[in-house]
């Protein structure tokens, strides 16, 4: 039987958290990915690895100008080399580049040829193999009508657009932050740029198309499957039920998979031209343009504070670069709206158009690259004051919203930064730069503060009790790597009293209910609550009937004890499967409290007094995030986020050439990530405090919060070893080097 | 399709007769070839490959010569203890490059012909001398941080990126050869690269089809001491923005002799016999080891984003030749 949905808003906080009903002792636990053994042996098939009889192979043809019409486009080559099929170059629906602030990615106008970034999709081949289509994508001539473009950011940084459309967040301006820094007695005006950073998920960009009569099934590496339906349904003129998307397992996503790329519709588009499934999968070099990238930032921190250190107004002005017409804008003050005291307050968001691939969501938007500077911007002001780094903010730590007025939903930041210091042995931190040292190396200590908007999104999900004493969860969420499959097998099982190995989780398919997805963090707090509230109508079902109200019913290990009766759950299935719907919605609850997750995060650095570089020796991070699902897992993302913190600090930078608008770090091994040697002892610990305000299970987002403040604990920590100040990241060697002494 | 020949000899004077047609590759671990030929760079039309050839030998001849197999696999280098024991730069050389799993399957000889991490010739559509001659450098006003800052030219500015090869400079290797003929050449490591003058695309005075067999390292000094120091970006996996390789013997408290071998600074792995002659008879002091460096640098040009190299090899430099002469370290 089938019950109707059990459907929350949040338009009240929970009265208590849904899954303290539960006794089966699942939640909290360090529990091991339950799909773990799938991908360990190769058994796990992501998107490149879907295996359709007859499949052909596409190859993505790029342009290799940025800005320009193109005059034509000699095929004839390509279509006669060996083993090809089809050369697709003038199809009506030809995609252009990735979706990031765009519902459908045909081009516009149609008909004309028009380039408006390098690497752009401007067609494909398709053969009998991948290496066939790659070789004869080479012999295709484009003839180019070339335009001057604007690729470089510093240049334009008069001709910006204000308040741009699409922009995130709203400039916000509160009291006179000019006449506040005019009068105050101690000021901080400083500029921090941070560089494009690529999304460098591990798992190819891969799709696998196949038509069955008018419908289209897409296999592809996406983390939004709801949003990305829509996309293709509106870039191929398909009605939404003509199109099935499935990802059930995803290679990391980065926010590089929250759009739909253009080699999605380019699969599909090939796959009805040929009558054949069609293989798309980028190569690393082509997602530099084919992915969208996060902007880069040009951020004006400004502080104005009275005698004692108390913050009197803060502003933080950014101008980030994007694409003409584009509408995601890096909203890069967002960690700082709340963050600290401050009665005058001024945040703007301003654009620099450029001709070079379009920005957009990548890892923790807004405070990732914010908080680089505004953590940094703390660090310098805290020196000037003779104050503790954690003193100083302490002396600046908001009672409610600075901005808004609202309570916190909860805010234990001030413990965080207690217990890291704690653990992480703060006190032992020589205040002066440049007096620790160990042989060659200058050692020191830096901290910086976290903070990431906590997000709700509609989620449903459907639990059926099975016949076989065994439940279903359903739902069409993916599992990015974070955790997904075993959290919801977690969940499921804390309500239904089940043990976790008697819980199937099917996920990552449009024909299962449409969940959040994975992104901005807020997949664990939407698709979990759905889950849970699919558990309580089943629980309530069990209750009536045993006749008992659903508070009195225990449920473990498959058997429903209440007052002095038990019964197995199969026994009172009576025959048949116990199928619910659970969704739930954001409501009121997001405006009446500030929600977010805080954090304090610790680094301890080397660096070499020879030759600048850099070797973090240790990380320490104590989160609050909500009530914990799954330790291993919270823990996982957390440490993740920490390191991808030493990577926009240390070593990410997407350079784009000046002269031709291509970006020329396109492969990893000139676009560095983190390889383990640069990853030390990272440690993550967490306040556990459920927020009632947040959803129904108290749990907020953990990945993009570790990834808050961690780059800038890291260059603070250098600061601390060796005098050198950086404000122009990723603080590489060189940047640091003029700033040591004589060897 | 970039379709190809491929043979697998299993003697050393087929393979380089083989290897002496038109369009011929000699291929061992691939490491680098396969990538570039992914590309649509490297298009040869005949691969030979060197696997078969009984090359991957490590051996110690009885006049203390080492004889290393054109094939032996880096890692197998690297890990050899008398390799260990006596060129130990040599060991840290190959360490510090690529992964394990890269060294695992690349060739000693493949290693001094890997091709330059130029981004403009990797992405096979820039201008690139290299590539395509006469099509102008995309480098020199490009983004250049790799790039080099010695014994480059308007024409090409792209660094060598071993470090083995590096090492192998500083100990005076000699690359012994197989030619089509049949004859044996030897040639000197430092000989066998060439600058670019106006020819960056041909990178070597490897004559057609000749093919690299072994590469021979003669004792070192007794009581030299070796260094190898490489400053990158990352812990691991990133190539030399500078290195250094070097060897030096000192005797009553002067420098009795030096060999210094650099990388990330110039078209191939590179030495100045001047720097070291005037290191010669020196008793250690930074005024000695500053004038080193201005040796070292006089000609040094920076075009950008790579100037910082050139303070940082003379802080480089300084360290290990204070490392390589300090009272009292071991030998």
């Amino acid at each position: 039987m089938t019950k109707t949905p059990n459907s929350v808003t949040m338009d009240e906080s929970a009265e208590r958290i849904i899954l303290d009903r539960g006794v089966q002792g699942l939640v909290g636990k360090s529990v091991a990915r339950i799909e773990g053994p799938l991908k360990t042996s190769g058994r796990a098939d992501y998107a490149n690895d879907t295996k359709l009889d007859g499949a052909a192979y596409g190859f993505v043809l790029t342009s290799e100008i940025s800005l320009g019409r193109i005059k034509a486009i000699d095929v004839a080559a390509a279509r006669s080399a060996a083993g090809v099929l089809a050369v697709i170059v003038d199809h009506p629906l030809l995609p252009s580049d990735g979706s990031a602030g765009n519902a459908s990615l045909k081009r516009v106008p149609r008909d004309l040829p028009e380039v408006d970034s390098y690497g752009q999709a401007i067609g494909i081949v398709v053969a009998e193999s991948f290496e066939a289509a790659r070789s004869a994508a080479r012999l295709v001539r484009v003839d180019y009508d070339e335009r001057e473009g604007r690729y470089d950011t510093t240049r334009h940084l008069e001709d910006v657009e204000h308040e741009p459309k699409g922009g995130l967040i709203p400039d916000i301006k509160r009291g006179d932050i000019d006449a506040v820094m005019a009068s105050a007695p101690v000021t901080l005006d400083i500029t921090y740029t941070t560089p494009h950073y690529f999304p460098a998920a591990m798992e190819p960009h891969a799709t696998v198309a196949t038509w069955t009569g008018d419908g289209v099934e897409i296999h592809s590496s996406l983390q939004l499957l709801k949003t990305a339906r829509a996309m293709i349904a509106a870039s191929l003129d398909l009605d939404l039920s003509k199109v099935r998307v499935l990802a059930p397992y995803v290679g990391g996503g980065f926010g590089g998979k929250t759009g739909t790329g253009p080699e999605v519709i380019l699969a599909a588009i090939a796959s009805k031209e040929t009558g054949r499934p069609v293989k798309v999968a980028l190569t690393r070099r082509q997602t530099a343009h084919l992915v969208h990238h996060r902007a880069d930032t040009h951020q004006r921190i400004r502080i104005a504070c009275d005698d004692e250190g108390h913050i009197l107004g803060i502003g933080h002005n950014s101008i980030v670069s994007q694409k003409a017409g584009r509408s995601f804008i890096e909203p890069v003050s967002l960690g700082t709206l709340a963050m600290y005291k401050g009665e005058a307050r001024s945040f703007t968001q301003s654009a620099v158009r450029l001709n070079i691939p379009v920005a957009g969501a990548v890892r923790a938007p807004g405070e990732a690259v914010g908080s680089l500077a505004l953590e940094t911007a703390m660090d310098e002001l805290a020196e000037r004051f003779g104050m503790d780094p954690i003193a100083f903010r302490k002396l600046n730590e908001p009672e409610k919203d600075p901005l808004r007025g609202s309570p916190f939903s909860t805010r234990r930041l001030v413990d965080c930064y207690d217990e890291g210091a704690r653990r992480f042995g703060w006190d032992r931190r020589n205040p002066t730069p440049g007096e620790v040292r160990d042989g060659e190396w200058l050692v020191g200590m830096g901290m910086a503060a976290a903070t990431r908007i906590n997000l709700l999104q509609e989620s449903h999900a459907r639990v059926s009790l099975r016949l076989d004493g065994g439940a279903l969860v359903e739902t069409d969420m993916t599992d990015i790597g974070t955790g997904t499959y075993t959290i919801l097998a977690q969940i499921a099982g804390e309500m239904l009293g089940l043990p976790i190995d008697r819980i199937e989780v099917r996920l990552g398919d449009t024909n299962l209910p449409p969940s959040s997805g994975s992104g901005g963090s807020f997949g664990a707090a939407s698709s979990g609550s759905s889950v849970a509230l699919a558990c309580e109508t089943i629980i309530a079902e069990l209750a009536r009937r045993m006749d008992v109200s659903p508070d009195q019913l225990v449920l473990k290990d498959g058997v429903a004890t209440a007052r002095n009766v038990q019964s197995s759950l199969v026994d009172l299935l009576d025959g048949d499967d116990i199928a619910a719907e659970g969704v739930i919605k954001p409501g009121k609850t997001a405006r009446a409290y500030s929600q977010a997750a805080h954090g304090a995060q610790f680094a301890e650095v080397g660096v070499n007094a020879v030759t600048g570089e850099v070797r973090v020796r240790r990380m320490l991070a104590v989160f609050d995030c909500g009530r914990i699902l799954n330790a291993r897992t919270a823990r996982n993302q957390a440490i993740g986020g920490m390191i991808w913190g030493i990577s926009y600090a240390l070593h990410e930078e997407a350079v784009v050439d000046k002269r031709t608008g291509a970006f020329v770090t396109r492969d990893l091994a000139e676009y560095h990530v983190p390889v383990s040697a640069d990853v030390p002892a990272v440690e993550a610990y967490f306040i556990e405090d459920p927020d009632r305000h947040a959803n129904p299970l108290g749990v907020k987002g953990i990945g993009e919060l570790g990834n808050a403040g961690a780059g800038a604990a890291v260059t603070n920590a250098i600061y601390n070893a060796c005098g050198v100040r950086v404000r122009d990241f990723p603080m590489t060697l060189d940047k640091i080097l003029a700033g040591l002494g004589p060897v | 399709m970039n379709l190809f020949e491929y043979s697998r000899p299993e003697d050393p004077s087929t393979a380089a007769k083989a290897g002496s047609a038109d369009g011929a590759s000699y291929i061992a671990g691939g490491t680098n070839l396969v990538d570039l030929m992914k590309l649509g760079i490297a298009r040869p039309t005949r691969l030979v490959d060197v696997n078969r050839l009984d090359l991957a030998k490590i051996e110690w001849r009885s006049d203390g010569v080492l004889r290393i197999g054109a094939a032996a696999r880096n890692s197998n280098l690297a890990a050899d203890p008398g390799v260990r024991a006596r060129f130990p730069m040599l060991s840290r050389a190959i360490l510090s490059g690529a992964s394990g799993q890269i060294r695992n399957v690349a060739s000693t000889a493949g290693n001094l012909l890997q091709r330059t991490r130029c981004p403009y010739f990797y992405d096979g559509v820039s201008p690139c001398n290299k590539r395509e001659p006469g099509k102008g450098c995309s480098a020199t006003d490009g983004f250049n941080r790799i790039h080099a800052i010695l014994g480059a030219t308007d024409a090409c500015i792209a660094t060598h990126p071993s470090d083995m090869a590096v090492a192998l400079l500083a100990l005076g290797a000699t690359v012994v050869t197989l030619k089509a003929d049949g004859q044996t050449g030897r040639i000197a490591l430092d000989d066998l690269y060439r600058l670019p003058g106006d020819t960056p695309n041909i990178e070597t005075n490897l004559k057609s089809g000749e093919l690299i067999t072994h590469v021979e390292l003669a004792a070192p000094p007794s009581g030299a001491r070796q260094i190898y120091r490489k400053v990158r970006d990352r812990a691991s996996f990133a190539f030399a923005l500078v290195s250094v390789g070097g060897i030096v013997a000192m005797e009553n408290g002067r420098i009795a002799s030096a060999a210094l071998a650099f990388g990330g600074l110039a078209p191939k792995p590179w030495r100045d016999p001047e720097v070291e002659q005037l290191l010669v008879g020196q008793a250690p002091s930074t005024e000695a080891f500053e004038a080193a460096a201005d040796c070292l640098l006089k000609d040094a040009k920076g075009r950008g984003d790579n100037s910082f190299k050139i303070p940082l090899v003379r802080r480089t430099l300084i360290a290990c030749l204070r490392d390589l002469t300090i009272d009292g370290a071991e030998a």
